[in-house]
């Protein structure tokens, strides 16, 4: 680990303006400090800034940036009112991992591939402009939508694909006041500048994360992975649907281990809205979210896993 | 750059402190600092749970944290739970049923289980339990999930299991 200045917080203030790289949970930021792949000077340890409270936000919540994954998942609201946010975050990572991480340091962990980590190979994320040894190496977990010769990472959490799915925002003081994010806005695409993952500027701290009113309906969280416990998603779906008389009245959809952010389309919910479910309708549903998707080699077999995954939640949330 | 900082800790009970370099992990502070050497280190990296340790009562991986970020914590470690001379019921149930076969991942197995038997007595959901409203019932599949966090190369997860159960059935009330 390269040497740094440390330094400790005790408002959010302090961290306003601030040029050193904000220390929450760590569980990514140390990590990749170990590996020398982020290599801060200045490191602003903001565990002590009272972020930690879950609030209700009119018909909505107001979860503070710091509050844990682990007390996310286990408040007795989120597990009644959105039950998608409790499942995504119990379907990542360990219990050990889940205690430390905070909200938004799991909103800010980095897209990221094996080549990433490797400070001995090329990675345009790590090091803009060095090229992408994925493109022609191991990329079996790697994107199939939205990607660009510069990355095909893929972004790697759980918690955000149910937080686009659920419509939330992402609440940010700046220099220059405070602004809100919507969470489907927050994490950006590749094209361009590889090396940002999201569109959180220099200076700014993320404050809290913010739900709208529970959406009613079922909720699903379908997460396909290696192993059945404690690794990334290959493909997941995160889904709130709605029946009314026998059509669907209301979805809305997001999607993990596809892009370089979690992945939304609104044709993919257009599609459904006001239908009757059957295989034809999920297959079209498929149609709109993959007809842009470009397989690598190793990960072409994610085209129809994803296609297939997206059929058996709505088949679940769907059925009698 | 990287002048020593300080922090006062708790270690299983006693007044610790930090003085040094932040890079310091909370793992390489209880081994190389205070000689806890039952705290093991696996990969470093957050991966095996073999550096588990308990933080004002929660499970981390003490690799990934750094001693100086623990100002005021109480951390409780392997040799907090119980001294060879004083085994705790959780202890003395991995020799029980052979929850382990080399040991290297065992104190981190411990400690995650202590903390993981706190957490289903406070009701908190895992990824397999079945109503999120309701709690978890501890079926072989909740606790399997719940030490999913703890790797053990020798594969002794079955009597691991066991010996979390045997102690869970010891505490249950009459």
């Amino acid at each position: 680990m390269r040497a740094f200045d440390y330094a400790r917080a005790t408002e959010a203030a302090e961290a306003v303006g601030s040029d050193a790289r904000l220390l929450a949970g760590g569980t990514n930021l140390l990590d990749l400090m170990k590996l020398e792949v982020e290599t801060p000077a200045r490191v602003l340890d903001i565990n002590r800034t009272g972020l930690d409270r879950i609030e209700a936000d009119g018909e909505g919540l107001r979860i503070g940036a710091l509050v844990s994954n682990s007390a996310c998942a286990a408040d007795a609201r989120v597990r009644a009112d959105w039950p998608l946010l409790a499942q995504a975050i119990l379907a990542g990572a360990s219990p050990q991992l889940r205690n430390k991480a905070t909200m938004a340091g799991n909103l800010c962990q980095r897209t990221r591939c094996q080549y990433f980590m490797r400070t001995d190979t090329r990675c345009n994320k790590r090091e803009p402009g060095s090229g992408c040894d994925a493109l022609e190496g191991v990329n079996r977990n790697h994107a199939i939508l939205g990607a660009s010769e510069a990355c095909i990472a893929t972004y790697p959490g759980d918690m955000a694909v149910a937080l686009a799915a659920l419509d939330a925002w992402v609440e940010i003081d700046s220099p220059s006041g405070r602004r809100s994010v919507a969470l489907r806005e927050f994490h950006r695409l590749p094209n361009g500048i590889a090396h940002r993952d999201n569109v959180l500027e220099p200076g700014e701290i993320i404050t809290a994360i913010t739900l709208p009113a529970p959406v009613r309906g079922r909720q699903i969280y379908r997460k396909v992975r290696e192993r059945s416990s404690y690794a990334f998603a290959l493909v997941s779906v995160a889904l709130v649907l709605r029946m009314d008389a026998g059509r669907i009245a209301a979805a809305q959809l997001a999607f993990g281990g596809l892009a370089h952010k979690p992945w939304t389309d609104s044709r993919v919910a257009e599609a459904l809205l006001g239908q009757k479910p059957s295989p034809a309708l999920f297959d079209k549903a498929a149609d709109l979210l993959l007809s842009g998707a470009q397989g690598q080699g190793e990960n072409d077999f994610k085209i129809p896993l994803a296609r297939r995954t997206l059929a058996a939640v709505l088949h679940d949330a769907t059925k009698e | 750059m990287s002048e020593n900082c300080a922090a006062r800790l708790t270690v299983n009970g006693s007044p610790e402190d930090f003085l040094g370099d932040p890079r310091r992990s909370l793992l390489d502070f209880l081994r190389l600092d205070l000689k806890l050497t039952g705290t093991k280190k696996g990969c470093d990296h957050g991966q095996c749970g073999a550096c588990t340790v308990l933080v004002n009562g929660q499970r981390i991986n003490s690799c990934l944290s750094l001693a100086v970020m623990h100002d005021g914590d109480e951390i409780t470690t392997i040799e907090g739970l119980g001294p060879a001379s004083a085994l705790s019921e959780l202890q003395r149930a991995f020799v029980t049923h052979d929850g382990f076969q080399c040991g290297y991942c065992t104190p981190g197995q411990i400690c995650s289980a202590k903390a993981m038997l706190d957490e289903l007595a406070a009701g908190w959901p895992s990824a397999v339990t079945k109503d999120l409203t309701s709690g978890p019932i501890p079926s072989d599949e909740e606790l399997s999930e719940r030490m999913s966090g703890n790797l053990c190369r020798c594969g002794a997860y079955p009597n691991i299991i066991d010996a979390i159960r045997a102690v869970m059935q010891a505490e249950e009330p009459a």
